[in-house]
Parts: C-alpha cells; sequence; structure tokens
C-alpha cells in the first residue's frame, strides 16, 4: 500500500492508505484529528472543508494520489495556535453554531476568504460560503461574524 | 393544552417518568458516594453531585442536538443551587431510569424539568446552608448561599459547597424547598454565552461520528432501495477484493415496527468499507406485498380520496356538518405538505462494543439514552444493568435520531463479528430510506356569517405517526397526538362551531417526527385557510384573527407586538407585500410576518419577522438563535421538493436533488421574544409551523393566486 507523507498543521504524519482514499477519511481516521467532518461524501455541503496551500477545497472530493509530495493542509485543529484565530472568536461571539457540525467547514471557508479579502462586501461573503450548508439554520450568524472578524485582523 | 409529551410517554411505555426526577430523591436521605480513595461526593439526587474537593458536576439529561440544552437543563439546577455554569462540570445523563425521561424532543427539556430541576437545585442549597449553620452554629436564616459558597450574614465567614458537603449529606432531603421568585433569577431569563460553544469552534466537540475505541472495525450499510426488500442473493467477490475489507455479513434493519434485510461490509477504516459496498452485487428480492401507498402519487391519490369523506370525528362544538349544509357564504380547501427528510448534515451512525463478560456499551448520536437503554437491552436479550450508554453531540437531528434502527444495526454487526464496530450511514442512506416526515393534507371548511367567521372544521388527512411506527393507534380512533394541536383549546380560535377530525391514509414508507411535527403539516392549512376566510369575510387578516382572538390574550399579544414590529398598517410599495401566520405549537405560540417581493426572476422572500411567546425562558439569545433556525428550516420546508417515491423507491439521494437552504437563500430575519412570567414552553421547534402559511399569504397578497400545495414554486 502506497505511503504519503502528509503535511497536515505543520506536522508531518506518515499515512499509509489507499491512492484512491480521499484526504477526509486520511485526516479523520489516520491522523486522527476529528474536528474535520464528512458530511455528503459529494462535495454539496463542504462539512469536510479544508485548506490544501491555504485554498479551501472539499476533503471528501480529493484523493491521496492528488495531493502534491509538498503540499501544506491545514485542518481547523491547525487555525488556532497559539489562541483561537478571530474567525473562531467572532464565532463565539456572535454564538454561530447550534449543532456545529458544519462549523469546522464552516470556518475553515471564512479564514480562506478573509486571508485573500480582509473587507469582504455581502456578495462576496455569500459567494464565498456559498458551498458550505448548514442545516441547523445558522448563516445569518456566520455573515455577521464574518463581518466582525475582518474588522479583528 | 398539548397532547405530544404524553401521547410520546405513553406509546413509549414511559408513563410515570416523566415528571418525577429529581422528586424522587426528596424523599430519601442523599447519598455518600466513594468517588477515590481520597474524594468523597455528595449525590443529592441524581442531577447534582458536589464532592468535598469542591468540584462541582451538575447532569444534563438531555442530549444535545443543538437546540442549546447543553446550557439549558444544568442552568436549572444553577439558578436554584446559586452556583455559575463556569463553576462546574457538566455531563450527560447515561440512560438510568434515576434521571427521568431524558428524550429530547416535543421541545419538551426545559418546560417539562423546569419545576422538578429547579427543586432539585433549592433542595441542595438548603441543605449546604443548614449544614454550614451547623458548623457555626448559627441559626441557617443568617446564612446564604452565593456562588457556590455559604456566607454568613454580616461577617467575612465563608465555607465552599465542598467544605460542608460531607455534613450535609447526613440530612433529610427537603421535601418542599422554596423556590427562588423569577424577578430575583441571575441565570434563567439572561443572556448567558453558551459554554459548549468554544469546543465547537475548535473541532474538539465530539459527534457520534467521531467515536473512536481500541480494536475497533467500521462498517457500512448496504440498504433496499424499496426499503422492505430482501436479499435474494449476494456477490461480494469484488467487495471482498477491496484493500481492507474484512468481511461481508447479512444483517438486519430493526425498526421500531419492521425488520428487514440489509447488508454490512466490515472493514479497516470507513474508506474501505465505503468502497466494499459499492462493489457489492446484491439481488434484492421484491416484497410487493409489504408496499402499501409507497409511491407518493398512490399516497396522495388515497389521501385525496379520504378528502372527500367524513373522517373520525376527534373534537366537535356544535354540530358543524348541519351549520355548514345551510350556511350561505362558506368555503372549503384541500392544502397539501409533501414527505421531507431531516437531512442532518451528520448521518446516522453508531458505535457498539459487545464485551467478553457480555456488557455492551454504546457510543452514539441519539435524542434519547433511556430509550436507548431499553432498546439495546431488549434488542441484544442482556439486562439493562449490562449496557452502558455514552450519548456524543448529535451533528443535528431534527426528530431523526430519536428512531434508532441505526443503533440496532451495530447492535447487529457487533454480535455477529465480535468485534467493537462503527456503523456510519451516508447521505444517500439518510435521504433514501427515511423515516421521513409524513406528507398530509388538511381538508378546511369554514363559515363566514356578518362579516365574521362562526364555524370552522379541519379535517387532518395522512399517515399516523403513532399508528405507523409503534402501532399505536387503534382502528377508527382519531390520532390526539396530531388532532390535539389543533383542537380548539390549543388555537384558541373562538369559532361559535367547530370541529376537528382526522383520517388516516397508511402508507409503507417509514414516517417519523420532523421539526415540529404535525404542526408542520398542519400550520400551512390552519393558518393559510384562515386568511382566505378574512378575504371571504371581507376583512384584513390580523383583524379577522384578532377578532377571532379576543379571549386569547397571549395571542393577541403576539399578534400585536408581530404588527408593530412588522409596520403592518404602513402600505407596501407596488410589487411586495407581506402575509402573517400565528401557530401554537409545545405550549409556545410563534407568529410570523413575511415580507416578499417580485422580481425578475420570480418571487423573493425579503424579510421574516418572528415573534414568539414561549413564557420563561433559560437565555433569550438562544430562544432567537432557534427560531432563525425555524425560519430557515421553514422556508426550506415550504419551497424546495419534497420527497418523492417512484417504483416504490425514493427519488432523491444527497444534498444536490434533495435541496437544503443554502447561505446566499436566507432572507433577513428578525425575531422578537415577548417578556412574561408565564410557565415555560417549547423553544426549539415552534418557530417553524408559521412560516409557510405566512409566506403563501404573502404571495396571495402579492400575486392575487391562492397557492395550497407545497412545495411553492417561487
Amino acid at each position: 500500500m502506497p505511503v504519503y507523507n502528509l503535511n497536515i498543521n505543520n506536522k508531518v504524519h506518515k499515512i499509509t492508505a489507499e491512492a484512491d482514499m480521499p484526504l477526509v477519511w486520511a485526516i479523520r481516521d489516520l491522523a486522527n484529528l476529528k474536528g474535520t467532518k464528512f458530511g455528503c461524501g459529494i462535495a454539496q455541503c463542504g462539512a469536510c472543508t479544508v485548506h490544501l496551500d491555504g485554498q479551501p477545497i472539499r476533503s471528501c472530493q480529493m484523493p491521496l494520489s492528488a495531493i502534491s509530495k509538498k503540499a501544506k493542509i491545514t485542518t481547523i485543529e491547525g487555525i488556532s495556535e497559539p489562541t483561537l484565530h478571530a474567525v473562531q472568536q467572532a464565532w463565539i461571539e456572535e454564538q454561530v453554531p447550534q449543532c456545529g457540525y458544519c462549523q469546522s467547514g464552516q470556518i475553515m471557508s471564512a479564514v480562506a476568504l478573509l486571508k485573500t479579502n480582509k473587507n469582504p462586501n455581502d456578495e462576496e461573503i455569500l459567494a464565498a460560503m456559498e458551498g458550505n450548508l448548514c442545516r441547523c439554520g445558522t448563516y445569518q450568524r456566520i455573515n455577521k461574524a464574518i463581518k466582525n472578524a475582518s474588522k479583528m485582523l | 393544552m398539548n397532547n405530544n409529551r404524553r401521547e410520546f410517554l405513553k406509546t413509549l411505555g414511559l408513563t410515570g417518568i416523566g415528571l418525577s426526577i429529581g422528586l424522587d430523591g426528596f424523599s430519601k436521605n442523599a447519598s455518600l458516594k466513594k468517588l477515590s480513595p481520597a474524594t468523597v461526593a455528595l449525590e443529592i439526587n441524581p442531577f447534582i453531585i458536589i464532592e468535598n474537593t469542591g468540584k462541582i458536576t451538575l447532569v444534563n439529561s438531555r442530549p444535545d442536538m443543538g437546540q442549546g440544552s447543553t446550557q439549558a437543563v444544568p442552568s436549572l439546577l444553577a439558578e436554584e443551587l446559586e452556583v455559575s455554569l463556569d463553576q462546574v462540570s457538566i455531563i450527560q445523563s447515561d440512560g438510568r431510569s434515576k434521571y427521568g425521561s431524558q428524550q429530547s424532543g416535543g421541545s419538551s427539556s426545559v418546560r417539562g424539568l423546569w419545576m422538578p430541576l429547579r427543586k432539585a437545585g433549592a433542595a441542595a442549597k438548603e441543605m449546604l446552608i443548614k449544614a454550614a449553620a451547623e458548623k457555626w452554629g448559627v441559626n441557617a436564616a443568617d446564612c446564604y448561599a452565593e456562588a457556590g459558597k455559604i456566607y454568613l450574614k454580616g461577617t467575612q465567614k465563608s465555607l465552599t459547597y465542598g467544605e460542608v458537603a460531607d455534613l450535609a449529606s447526613t440530612y433529610e432531603v427537603p421535601k418542599n424547598p422554596k423556590l427562588k421568585d423569577p424577578k430575583d433569577f441571575k441565570i434563567l431569563g439572561k443572556f448567558n454565552k453558551r459554554l459548549d460553544v468554544p469546543d465547537r469552534v475548535t473541532g474538539k466537540a465530539v459527534y457520534g461520528i467521531d467515536a473512536e475505541i481500541p480494536g475497533m472495525v467500521f462498517a457500512k450499510v448496504v440498504h433496499s432501495p424499496r426499503i422492505h426488500d430482501s436479499i435474494a442473493s449476494i456477490d461480494d467477490a469484488a467487495a471482498r477484493k477491496v484493500v481492507g475489507v474484512l468481511d461481508v455479513i447479512k444483517i438486519e434493519r430493526a425498526m421500531p415496527h419492521t425488520k428487514v434485510d440489509a447488508v454490512a461490509v466490515i472493514a479497516q477504516n470507513q474508506w474501505a468499507a465505503l468502497k466494499g459496498a459499492k462493489a457489492l452485487n446484491i439481488n434484492w428480492k421484491s416484497e410487493s406485498s409489504k408496499y402499501l401507498n409507497q409511491n407518493t402519487s398512490e399516497y396522495f391519490e388515497a389521501a385525496y380520496a379520504a378528502a372527500k369523506k367524513p373522517g373520525i370525528r376527534a373534537e366537535e362544538k356544535g354540530d358543524f356538518d348541519a351549520n355548514f349544509e345551510t350556511a350561505t357564504q362558506k368555503l372549503e380547501a384541500v392544502y397539501e405538505t409533501p414527505f421531507l427528510a431531516h437531512a442532518a448534515i451528520e448521518a446516522e451512525n453508531a458505535t457498539v462494543h459487545i464485551k467478553d463478560d457480555g456488557s455492551v456499551e454504546v457510543w452514539a448520536p441519539i435524542q434519547g439514552p433511556d430509550g436507548a437503554l431499553s432498546q439495546v437491552a431488549q434488542y441484544l436479550g442482556v439486562s439493562e444493568e449490562k449496557v452502558k450508554i455514552n450519548v456524543t453531540l448529535l451533528g443535528g437531528s431534527f426528530g431523526r435520531k430519536a428512531y434508532m434502527d441505526f443503533l440496532n444495526e451495530a447492535c447487529d454487526i457487533a454480535r455477529k463479528i465480535k468485534k467493537p464496530v462503527k456503523v456510519l450511514w451516508t447521505k444517500e442512506d439518510d435521504i433514501t430510506q427515511g423515516p421521513y416526515r409524513p406528507a398530509m393534507l388538511s381538508r378546511l371548511q369554514g363559515v363566514i356569517d356578518n362579516g365574521r367567521g362562526t364555524a370552522f372544521h379541519h379535517q387532518a388527512i395522512g399517515e399516523s405517526i403513532a399508528g405507523q411506527v409503534f402501532n399505536g393507534l387503534r382502528p377508527n380512533t382519531a390520532d390526539d397526538w396530531l388532532s390535539g394541536e389543533l383542537s380548539q383549546e390549543n388555537n384558541e380560535y373562538g369559532f361559535g362551531i367547530n370541529k376537528v377530525s382526522y383520517s388516516r391514509v397508511k402508507t409503507s414508507i417509514p414516517v417519523v417526527w420532523w421539526r415540529s411535527v404535525y404542526a408542520s403539516n398542519f400550520g400551512w392549512g390552519q393558518e393559510c385557510f384562515i386568511d382566505e376566510m378574512a378575504h371571504e369575510a371581507k376583512k384584513d387578516p390580523l383583524e379577522f384573527r384578532l377578532s377571532l382572538l379576543k379571549n386569547a390574550p397571549r395571542f393577541t399579544n403576539v399578534l400585536n407586538l408581530l404588527a408593530e414590529k412588522a409596520d403592518y398598517k404602513t402600505p407596501l410599495e407596488a410589487g411586495k407585500a407581506r402575509g402573517i401566520a400565528v401557530f401554537r405549537s409545545f405550549d409556545s405560540i410563534s407568529a410570523a410576518c413575511v415580507f416578499v417581493s417580485k422580481t425578475d426572476s420570480g418571487i423573493k422572500i425579503d424579510k421574516v419577522i418572528s415573534v414568539i411567546d414561549c413564557g420563561m425562558y433559560v437565555n433569550p439569545d438562544n430562544v432567537k438563535a432557534q427560531t432563525e433556525g425555524n425560519i430557515v428550516m421553514g422556508i426550506q420546508a415550504a419551497t424546495k421538493g419534497g420527497i418523492i417515491f417512484e417504483n416504490n423507491q425514493c427519488v432523491q439521494s444527497n444534498y444536490h436533488d434533495y435541496n437544503i437552504l443554502r447561505n446566499s437563500e436566507i432572507p433577513k430575519m428578525e425575531i422578537h421574544v415577548v417578556e412574561n412570567y408565564e410557565k415555560p414552553g417549547g423553544v426549539g421547534e415552534p418557530g417553524l409551523p408559521p412560516i409557510a402559511p405566512a409566506l403563501g399569504n404573502a404571495i396571495f397578497n402579492l400575486t392575487g393566486k391562492r397557492e395550497r400545495k407545497l412545495p411553492l414554486v417561487l
């Protein structure tokens, strides 16, 4: 079985897995980082969103074979060192989560947005967040929290 | 007022436990427990544990699926115990009967536990004060409790709860402890940040899917596309070749009312199990004798036929039929709501370990640990003492994870492979297998006399959850679970003549509770039809309602507040309209005003204003959050496609064809919470029922066209 040295949150994880295993399962079951969630499995819900070299991707659609050796993967566990990220602080301030299951993915999308756009307008927020579903319906708070986070950055 | 809870308990055979929580402990001495050689804990009742180290543990008995019970339930204890939640540890109950009913459902947590848990907290506080007074040799009346300490009035003297716990444990538990005046509440009714939120934004929160135990294997269950079919043969040669697949076995999916065949692919990791399942070739044998209205078209055909015939009378004031027959100004309409999937983002899952000594341990996102405990014991044929239930957080549920077929599957696999196993459904399983919210019709008839509504009849038509799931509905009986919500006592519309009836339409499509249960169906018909009656009477819909509700002050207050916040009296510009609706469910009244406008691409929902009167509540921000969620889910239910069965199987399979609202699709939302000292009502569900009818009424006001069938095409 192939062996992959995955750089996840600046730590190299030696992963022995089939080449077609989607990244989400390697992260969750093999690197044992459970903050990234499995949702729909078809890139419709965004619960599995992580960063690949800073870009938000749906890790359920990313086979290990497609990840370059130098790639840096960031998960929800990797954005809050040493303190909570501004987006996480804003999420707490707005009391965004209900069940919270989708929020790792929501936050990873929001962090990626604010990295490239420090002060997004409403349309830009919607465009960046459109791929992240929340069944509890926390969207209004998500959008407000992103605006607040942009002021903190 | 509301039959849901009682009926639910009765059906599951839990009557008599529900409200005796905590009270049970008052008749007995508190118990001392050895936790470790150095630590003694005072368990005043099952909900409060004070260790002599000073550690205080409060028990949350209601699983948290996002409705906020992790904060709300312990707050009831903490308020009277005089501790703040950041001073205590909170643990989830394990299903044992000492915690009473532990089912999150029916928006029952706060309204059901409000008095019992406050009493539990107050009793503990009285005992701790008495112990401090004894230590100091003073009167208990000269002592008071605050923030986890007992103080002697007028001095600097204090003792922590831990310091007096040993002595307090020697006292009888007071039967009628004095409760605080709600005006003195420090926690209840106040905004406090939910302390579980940080874990939910850092990836640390543990959901069912995150359970992991040593030696665990992973299973993917393959279900019958037509739900009820049996297996003729399995070709598992390709599946077994998938790297990581350990085994392929035939199992059963044990639903509450029926068992069906299924196949489990067991693997070393979840991906291998999923891949193995795709490689399986199962020859399903059609069990057509089990299909009953298993196509939605057949079900609706049967329902519309039932709408042409009288139903079973649930309640009647006056002689409706005679009045309707002779009335000169009358109207009649049939409203339709579809089947819906819960579609929580975390799919059904459970981890089960059957140990060598025969004991069983479960980790699962489930709505009721007590139900799970008895279900697992019964299913595996072991005593309840041998079963340990660990409830994880639920990644959404909305009723689905109270139906624990997935837990039985994990039990069946664990006993067959003799290894701990995690079963994880996929979104496809979740969407195609049900259970679903039942599709229902409302046949409504109304009489207008002199500009007033004088007679009203709501005939509820469709499958009964109690009937299908629990086999708990006798023939020719109205399901009071659903008719209770339509009763005049509940809606308080002052029609002089009023009737509620029910016609059951059976289906083999599995059904169960879905957020706000039947209120999500019948709010649509009731509240659109009230608008139809208002228009027939040439009255404004708000005025028409207020005249019918003049003896219902909480309803009129909610409607007047809504009218004020929605600036109802001010006309809107051309191309814009609004609609209102009000509905009581789970002892709370919620009203909504939906604003719509015409655009080039259709009708746009601009804004929703909701008002909720849930009596006293724990956290106003959580009431708002739940109501926001109900608006979003209510709009989805009203505007997105319902579940369709064709060829006896579900047409949709995942979020690409079963659509839930995306971020860009939500309107602006504004929530107003009524302040009063009424008994607490539900919070998690009551905001949903008025959304669809308020939207339907807004669309009529915009277009002049009355829509009676959901989903609406915007």
